[in-house]
């Protein structure tokens, strides 16, 4: 299983919350105005978020590329009608999502069946629904460990495991930093919907933490 | 799922499933005073609480490589390409 391009970066925050939307918005006018540099620093900025997408709709790294390159030629096409009622971001992710839709890469998508259960195992409470089987207390060491990039590779591992839907979300909201709302246009999903999907993901992420700090 | 209580009170167990609804500011005010109530004097279901967050900052610290020079040759061949059709 693999998720794109992923890798970890031991510094916190530096633009893990994505890209400003205004400085986009700058770009996209040179561009429009045909400016070639503003297209490359436009790819540059965003080509990563998208392969990562464009990933969890195939299996096959060269589809996803395609994909991704399909992308870019419906953003040239399509630039001199964007007209920023969304953001550059939001309408740019709705072009892939609907390109690999089409495309018919969705083998993955099968792998959502029967993920329908509780986020934490049953046998972990009681009979009256009290923890019986507590959380332990791992937060900093995991911390320290993500630090040193040795846990970026285990949460790869389980992203790659997500079934497709709760990947999408979680990738997008938790990695590339899109809000809910610009989840919901990229994706066509109900804002219930992407709650539902983004809850389940990060439950299992969740728990694939907690198995690996147990482990350690 | 619902599990019996004799109150109106939340369990851990319905708690966790409530956590990204809370997250979000998606929970009703009443919904989330209880959960705030439970959360206050449980400190397991506290300490789920933060592992959650732990787990969403840790997944927000992978970050794509930047693009290469191969990469960006490749790009600005295509919009040369793009741009020779267009014209």
């Amino acid at each position: 299983m693999r998720v794109g391009l992923i890798s970890a970066i031991a510094v916190p925050r530096r633009g893990r919350r994505g890209t400003p939307v205004d400085e986009d918005g700058e770009l996209v006018a040179r561009l429009q105005a045909g400016d070639e540099q503003a297209f490359v620093q436009l790819v540059s900025r965003h080509h990563a978020a998208m392969l990562r997408l464009a990933n969890s709709y195939t299996s096959s790294p060269a589809v996803a590329e395609e994909v991704v390159q399909d992308t870019w030629l419906g953003v040239l096409r399509g630039i001199h009608g964007f007209a920023g009622r969304s953001s550059f971001r939001t309408w740019l992710f709705t072009i892939l999502v609907n390109r690999a839709r089409s495309t018919g890469v969705r083998e993955r998508r099968s792998v959502a069946v029967g993920d329908a259960g509780p986020v934490v195992d049953r046998a972990r409470f009681d009979a009256s629904g009290a923890w019986m089987s507590p959380p332990q207390h791992w937060i900093e060491d995991s911390d320290e460990r993500m630090q040193a990039q040795a846990l970026a590779g285990h949460i790869q591992k389980t992203l790659g495991e997500l079934p497709a839907r709760q990947r999408e979300v979680v990738v997008l909201r938790d990695v590339d930093g899109l809000s809910s709302h610009e989840v919901c246009q990229v994706l066509a999903i109900s804002d219930a919907n992407q709650r539902v999907l983004l809850h389940r993901g990060r439950s299992h992420l969740r728990q694939a933490l907690e198995a690996e700090m147990d482990r350690a | 799922m619902t599990l019996f209580t004799r109150n109106n009170d939340l369990v851990c167990q319905e708690v966790v499933e409530l956590i990204t609804d809370y997250l979000e500011g998606a929970l009703s005010r009443s919904q989330r005073r209880r959960l705030e109530a439970h959360l206050a004097g449980c400190e397991h279901c506290s300490e789920y609480l933060e592992q959650m967050q732990a787990t969403i900052r840790i997944t927000g610290r992978l970050q794509a490589e930047d693009l290469t020079p191969e990469m960006r040759e490749e790009f600005t061949a295509i919009y040369r390409r793009w741009r020779a059709q267009d014209d």
